[in-house]
């Protein structure tokens, strides 16, 4: 088997945790599994490749590539931008759709039902704006570097993989050493009680969805400057973002990253041994071995 | 013209009975026992091949055709998709209500790649065609066709609906609503709830799986294409629409959105020029999406909203003048 599938599914990986981290926090945070998750990484692609191109239309200075990379600082800065509005967009739905029902207090399957409902609207207006024709950050190319052992990675690749390494451990910080990351975690062990000690629960869900949607944000960037920008690109990470999730356990952030590795790493191997067209069925199997196996997930407790 | 009208109603009646049968199914899953399968369309994906493989005449260069009378193909149809939601109820109907939900957005996921990819058996992205017409005999005369196709999928619908009416009000349909409505109170009772919710699932899926082969019988043509994420919504948009937990509501839910949908198609196609239609047609899909949300938020019964089925030895009570025995077995309410 030729080694480049490392490359591959390492960079798949880092997109699939990124995402599966906001996954894991809204199901343990907010108790539900929100279908809407996807259309954050393809919405926080589109406003970045909005905002990258208006700024580079007024600065065309911006436009020029940065160092050897393929992209002009018009795209981080964007990018920027882009994790906050996405953000926005969570918190925007947040109030107008789950929030509401919440207040309801009907069973936890409305909310599923109502983030369905959600993708499917979100994901259309991408598509009556931006049309479901194929989009990039760039025209440029790039040419591969080889770091030994016959692998070949393009500068992108690796601020890929060292963006996404940095940003997990902020992550990690922001959960384990800060007081809002104390009460996150308070919040999933127990939101009653939580409460009962003066946490302030409105407070952490927010927090939940602007983490949440700022990384499925920057996976999604990921995901368009690496591949390709297209309104399907979430959804199509729907079930890789799930099968993380669950395979390395709910509300488990390390889990889920971890988790996002392996499924990124069985798909590239599979796309080697099998064929890529079966490529999307791997994280069906993966989810079938673990709800079979061990449903609590590698870091979950009792499902 | 009056004639051209009536061919065409009958094909629209004929088109949303057959997302009535999908209704009815997810009306057993979610409507009486609260179980959430986002993956119909894989479901009636199933159906519709496991029927087109047994009915459909030999091919050279695709497995199956084994040329089968239509009914049997139907029947096949149900029972594949049956089996294949006890499988994936099996494995996680124990488990958290939104595993379930995950795992049937996988069915549907993999069901997609499997018919576009094992094209020996499902003829890839090109679909299957020939599939026999129920009254193909008629097909020189497109209003006997019509009428006459609208005329089975009718008595299909009517069948069915008497079924699960029965069954609704049987002491099994009771079981079911007792679990959805209070698990633990269920359990105390000595009812199996993982046993009851996983009958219910696998004859809702077995229920989708007939829908998606009364479909391909009489279109007569399936391709992928078909069966992508938007069934799944539509279907679903329906039974809200209509008000889960009631079969009446199914139906009238299928017949409403099936219309609307098949009506703003029509405008998107009359007031758009033909570079335009993709964009619009996702406008279509953005106000039901939104509608869905709505109705969550505002009505969520839906339009008929469920019946309070009660077991006939209670009805008898109330009916009699001990009112205050009665209203002690409805208190909750």
């Amino acid at each position: 088997m030729n080694p480049q599938f490392l490359v591959d599914g390492l960079i798949a990986g880092s997109m699939i945790g990124l995402g599966a981290i906001g996954i894991t926090l809204t199901y343990s945070i907010l108790r539900f599994a929100n279908f809407a998750h996807g259309e954050f990484l393809s919405w926080g692609a589109y406003i970045a490749l909005a905002l990258s191109g208006a700024l580079g239309f007024l600065f065309s200075a911006l436009k020029t590539p940065v160092g050897p990379f393929s992209f002009g600082w018009s795209l981080p800065l964007a990018g920027i931008l882009a994790i906050l509005l996405t953000g926005m967009l969570a918190l925007l739905l947040d109030a107008i759709l789950f929030g509401r029902l919440r207040a309801q207090r009907g069973a936890v399957i409305i909310m599923v039902m109502a983030s369905f409902g959600a993708s499917l609207a979100l994901r259309s207006v991408l598509e009556f704006i931006f049309t479901s024709k194929p989009a990039y950050y760039t025209k440029a190319l790039q040419i591969a570097v080889n770091i030994g052992g016959g692998l070949r990675v393009t500068p992108d690749q690796m601020l890929a993989l060292a963006l996404t390494a940095v940003v997990v451990f902020a992550i990690h910080l922001l959960l384990t050493r800060t007081g809002i990351g104390r009460s996150m975690r308070a919040v999933s062990e127990n939101p009653a009680l939580a409460g009962v000690v003066g946490i302030d629960v409105r407070m952490v869900i927010r927090a939940v969805w602007i983490v949440g949607a700022g990384l499925a944000c920057i996976a999604g960037v990921m995901a368009g400057l690496l591949v390709q920008i297209r309104p399907y690109l979430g959804h199509d990470l729907l079930l890789p973002l799930f099968a993380a999730a669950i395979l390395g356990g709910i509300g488990s952030v390390p889990g889920a990253m971890l988790a996002g590795l392996i499924v990124g790493l069985s798909e590239a191997a599979a796309v080697q041994l099998i064929g890529a067209e079966w490529r999307a069925a791997i994280s069906f199997v993966i989810l079938v071995a673990v709800l079979l196996i061990r449903p609590r997930g590698l870091f979950g407790r009792q499902a | 013209m009056i004639l051209d009208l009536l061919a065409y109603g009958a094909f629209f009646l004929t088109m949303a009975l057959t997302y009535a049968i999908m209704c009815l199914g997810l009306n057993v899953q979610w409507g009486q026992t609260g179980l959430f399968n986002v993956g119909i369309a894989g479901f009636v994906a199933i159906g519709a091949y496991a029927s087109a493989l047994l009915t459909t005449p030999e091919t050279a260069g695709r497995i199956g055709g084994f040329g089968l009378p239509i009914a049997a193909g139907w029947f096949g149809g149900a029972l594949v998709a049956g089996v294949v939601a006890y499988l994936i109820g099996a494995l996680t109907i124990r488990l958290r209500a939104d595993y379930l939900a995950i795992a049937t957005f996988g069915v549907a996921v993999a069901v997609q790649l499997c018919v576009l990819n094992l094209e020996a058996l499902t003829g890839g992205a090109f679909g299957i065609g020939f599939i026999p017409r129920p009254f193909a005999e008629l097909a020189g005369n497109p209003l006997a066709f019509g009428l006459s196709n609208a005329g089975l999928l009718i008595a299909v619908v009517a069948l069915l609906y008497m079924a699960l009416e029965h069954l609704v009000r049987s002491p099994w349909g009771r079981v079911l609503r007792a679990i959805r409505e209070d698990e633990a109170a269920a359990q105390a009772l000595g009812k199996n709830p993982t046993r009851f919710r996983l009958q219910a699932f696998t004859i809702g899926g077995a229920i989708m799986g007939l829908a998606g082969a009364a479909q391909a019988h009489f279109i007569g043509f399936i391709a992928p294409d078909n069966y992508m994420p938007i069934l799944t919504f539509q279907v679903w948009a329906m039974l809200i629409v209509g008000g889960s937990g009631n079969n009446r509501g199914a139906i009238l839910g299928a017949v409403l959105v099936w219309g609307i949908w098949a009506s703003s198609a029509a405008a998107v196609s009359t007031f758009f020029a033909p570079e335009q239609q993709a964009r619009a047609a996702s406008l279509q899909i953005v106000m039901i999406g939104v509608g869905l949300c709505l109705i969550l938020l505002l009505r969520p019964r839906g339009i008929l909203g469920e019946v309070r089925n009660v077991s006939r030895h209670i009805r008898k009570i109330m009916k009699s003048d001990d009112a205050e025995l009665a209203s002690r077995f409805l208190s909750k309410d």
